[in-house]
């Protein structure tokens, strides 16, 4: 199944909402890709809300989204983080330096408006 | 009584019935979100050396009741190439997938008892344990 990605204005949102295996992981990088492609988007919102666990494979994964998308532009935003995340995150030793997180949607909307300079 | 319930872990998609198997019995025992992540994590992480260096192999998930106590044991085992340099996969940020290098010292922190079994050319077992507090 494939993570639908919404244009908001000059956003692309995306909320994922189930646990990912590994195919759908990357194929929704490739999705995202084109979509920034497609839409000229300058911004990604992508909220985790409902994720409750990252291992090392899927932290590589958003890790090189937004560093892809980055090469090509946009800047993105990696919000809704749970605790239980961030705490296995950190304990399994990995570290997204230069990804822009927020607390939810709302906070990384503003972020990415904040980031976009308008 | 025992109670044991394994995953074979032949292409990816055994990885995600793996984990979910670690997180039923998690939740069973009593385990909070945060354990549940760890364990879940953990499970995911043995799952995918096996698939990525043994080609095959398997995940047990065993519910422990000693001393009063309960925990749960994971055992990811396969009959791959082992592990020649033991030291080496424990140091942090060693890889040679070319994934993030979290591997096993990030599985050894997530869990409370950690224990690696290898022999050259004949697989390795790796046995991991969180116990409930």
């Amino acid at each position: 199944m494939r993570i639908p990605i919404l244009k908001l204005y000059d956003c692309l949102l995306v909320s994922i909402q189930w646990e990912l295996d590994d195919a759908t992981a990357l194929q929704f990088q490739e999705d995202l890709l084109h979509k920034i492609h497609e839409t000229s988007a300058n911004g990604v919102v992508i909220d985790i809300t409902s994720i409750d666990f990252i291992d090392s494979f899927i932290a590589k994964v958003l890790g090189d989204v937004v560093s892809m998308s980055k090469l090509m532009g946009a800047k993105v935003v990696i919000t809704g983080i749970q605790p239980a995340v961030a705490i296995t995150l950190i304990e399994l030793g990995i570290v997204l330096d230069d990804v822009l997180t927020a607390l939810d949607l709302e906070k990384g909307l503003e972020k990415l408006q904040q980031e976009l300079g308008d | 009584m025992e109670f044991q319930s394994c995953v074979k872990i032949i292409n990816e998609w055994d990885i995600v019935a793996a984990r979910q198997l670690g997180r039923n019995v998690a939740k069973e025992l009593g385990f909070g979100t945060v354990d549940q992540a760890r364990i879940t994590t953990a499970i995911s992480e043995l799952a995918r050396n096996i698939y990525l260096y043994a080609g095959q192999g398997r995940v047990c998930i065993e519910k422990l009741f000693e001393n009063g106590k309960s925990g749960l044991l994971i055992v990811a085992s396969d009959e791959g190439p082992g592990i020649p340099d033991v030291r080496k996969v424990m140091e942090d940020g060693f890889s040679t997938s070319g994934g993030l290098g979290a591997g096993l010292p990030g599985v050894k922190r997530l869990m409370d008892e950690f224990d690696l079994d290898t022999n050259v050319g004949k697989g390795t077992e790796i046995r991991a344990t969180k116990w409930l507090r």
